[in-house]
């Protein structure tokens, strides 16, 4: 009954008509910015965020997590229409989607991938509510060495399932936990590696690193493969599905849903690998295999369902433990503390209605989308056929005020630089920016609950190995990265992300 | 030795060996402390000795003679213009005001892409500079100044 009680308090919250309208704005400008080629929902959270600085905590997460899946939604759009992923976790919707839509059934693939999305963040959004309680209380039992053991887990996760070099990606992650030391050294009181600038005290901003390693980079990336001419199909066709579109779609939202809920609260997990590996399953399972690539249904509606059931859940382990399971949750949780609240177990707790009017608001958002998003296809399009040229000095602008108004200081402004110019250099390296965002995030945390862990057993790093939830934890991980290693683990690895070319 | 080099995953480990040996180095500058008692400078030598390892181990592993990805040339263009752009809105901002500043960034970025069109960047520029106004200045409050200080 305490369930009933809590989603009650949430729906109160999020069911307020400012609510509502944040909610709203959310939704409507999530999908706006995301319908824009390369731009993916991480970039459109960085540079939408200062819109919310003035709003209240509540009504600034619930914009912020509207603005997430309007941003996802936009980039199906912009896959199933243009054939351009605006990031990883469309890439698979291009394939199918993209062929429907040559067959003059983009309005289909449109629908469906709606529909699905409503249906999955629906469960998802339960599923969520069920969790968080239970969760929380774990983790509330939780030391510091679970803490260290279970951020030990989270990191490896994300290197595990992250596509490309392994050792780079861990490079990466230890890079990212090296750029969260500098700032003042909480216990000591010391400044680390500030070099006397006042600005660096508290350590970089971490929108500025995230907008300089995605935003920025991607910008010069987009600019670098000169403007080639984009067809944007204009023919959508007729947006509803057939009823033998629907038969054979359900049963693929049904498993998309599912398999994208037990992802995405997988540390590293989330729309991406959800929408990946559903894509392989309904290949799997269905009776005709040879379908797929040539605009098979199920291959839209999986995915696109479990892309978003996976974005949903992600939101778990970031409301419930405090970490992050991918970057775009590290964004979620930067935000948070812009509004001065410390994820974590004690969130429930301390602001129930922030807790709960967010979750509610997740379902809203999600039925949002479904009305919002059906009638203003011709919006949308007609978005698309923005010319790049006009498009990057207006996201460029976005950015750096946000950045500024954090603030008000011009030195984050210019700090976005060197961070621009290493994710241009990571990108031509090979290297993945998602790891070194999550590093850079949970680094002061790990670091606090390593010098706690290690002091209380008196410098005994044993400590990890002797208590039963730490040790398994770390035993997980160990597992994991031990299995990539194994040769048909890996080969089964890059095969997952093949379909990326 | 220069092909060697290029590879990307050896500059990728170099760069790596490079900022782990920079943080561990540094942290020397900070008390150690003993594992029981960490000071500031542990954990960051303690990663900086890792990032090290992991750069070697990169560099070490690297295939191939050199691969594409690090091939062809930086793209000059849109870097200097986008960074360009970003530093003149910096130096502006507080002394000119938020609208000339979006105009100034504006224009300049706009030179990251061949074959411009200038009436096309002066409007784009104009009405782009009106909407940061309104949105972030008017509308949302933010604290910024609009319009240049004088004296």
């Amino acid at each position: 009954m305490d369930l009933l009680n809590h989603l009650a308090l949430g729906f109160q919250t999020a069911l307020s008509l400012h609510n509502l309208l944040y909610c709203f704005i959310g939704v409507l400008l999530g999908t706006a910015v995301g319908v824009l080629p390369g731009l993916g929902p991480l970039s459109t959270i960085a540079m939408l965020l200062p819109m919310t600085y003035a709003l209240s905590p509540v009504s600034a997460l619930i914009m912020l997590a509207g603005i997430y899946y309007g941003a996802q939604y936009g980039g199906s759009i912009t896959a199933i229409l243009v054939n351009m992923p605006g990031e990883s976790s469309s890439v698979v919707t291009c394939l199918d989607g993209y062929q429907m839509a040559r067959r003059g059934r983009a309005g289909a693939a449109l629908a469906i991938s709606a529909l699905g999305s409503f249906f999955a963040g629906s469960v998802a959004t339960v599923i969520i509510a069920g969790f968080a309680a239970p969760l929380t209380d774990l983790a509330t039992r939780f030391g510091s060495a679970e803490y260290v053991a279970l951020m030990v887990l989270g990191l490896v996760g994300a290197v595990v399932l992250a596509h490309g070099s392994l050792l780079k990606a861990l490079a990466m992650i230890v890079l990212g936990l090296l750029l969260g030391v500098v700032g003042t050294d909480v216990n000591s009181g010391t400044a680390r590696f500030s070099f006397d600038v006042p600005e660096l005290m508290d350590g970089f901003n971490f929108v500025v690193v995230a907008m300089g390693l995605f935003a920025f980079a991607e910008i010069i990336r987009n600019l670098e493969q000169a403007e080639a001419g984009q067809t944007v199909l204009q023919k959508v066709g007729s947006l509803w599905p057939t009823r033998a579109e629907l038969r054979e779609a359900f049963p693929a939202v049904l498993r998309g849903t599912c398999l994208g809920s037990l992802l995405g609260v997988l540390p590293g997990g989330g729309a991406v690998m959800s929408s990946f590996a559903s894509y392989s399953l309904e290949k799997k399972v269905s009776r005709h295999p040879e379908a797929f690539g040539k605009g098979a249904i199920c291959g839209v509606a999986g995915p696109e369902s479990a892309n978003n059931a996976g974005a949903q859940t992600s939101f778990i382990p970031m409301l419930t433990l405090g970490i992050p399971p991918n970057p775009v949750m590290a964004l979620m949780v930067g935000a948070m503390t812009i509004h001065s609240i410390q994820p974590g177990p004690q969130v429930m707790s301390a602001n129930p209605e922030l807790f709960w009017g967010l979750i509610a608001s997740m379902w809203v958002g999600n039925g949002m989308l479904l009305v919002l998003n059906l009638p203003l296809i011709g919006v949308w399009i007609r978005m698309l056929s923005l010319p790049y040229r006009l498009l990057y000095p207006a996201i460029l602008l976005c950015c750096v005020i946000g950045v500024y108004g954090m603030q008000n200081n011009v030195f984050d402004v210019m700090l976005i630089l060197p961070f621009a110019l290493l994710g241009y250099l990571f990108h031509r390296l090979g290297c993945e920016p998602a790891p070194l965002l999550l590093g850079f995030i949970l680094g002061p945390m790990l670091e606090e609950n390593l010098r706690r862990a290690l002091r209380l057993s008196r410098g005994d790093p044993t400590v990890f190995l002797t208590r039963p939830i730490s040790l398994v934890l770390l035993l997980i991980a160990a597992g994991l990265l031990l299995a990539v290693l194994l040769p048909k683990v890996r080969d089964r690895r890059e095969q997952v992300f093949v379909e990326d070319d | 030795m220069k092909h060697f080099l290029a590879h990307p995953d050896r500059l990728a480990g170099l760069l790596f060996v490079l900022f782990g040996a920079g943080f561990a180095i540094g942290a020397g500058a900070y008390d150690m402390g003993t594992a029981a008692q960490m000071g500031p400078g542990f954990y960051p030598r303690l990663l900086g000795g890792l990032l090290v390892l992991l750069g070697i181990a990169i560099f070490v592993t690297a295939q191939g003679k050199d691969a594409p990805g690090i091939a062809g040339r930086l793209p000059w263009r849109a870097l200097l213009a986008v960074c360009a752009g970003v530093a003149v809105f910096g130096l502006s901002l507080e002394c000119l005001g938020l609208f000339i500043a979006s105009v100034l960034l504006v224009g300049v970025s706009s030179l990251g892409q061949p074959g411009r069109r200038w009436g096309e960047v002066a409007l784009s520029a104009l009405v782009l500079a009106l909407l940061a106004c309104a949105v972030f200045a008017w509308g949302l409050k933010l604290p910024l100044p609009v319009w240049p200080k004088f004296g």
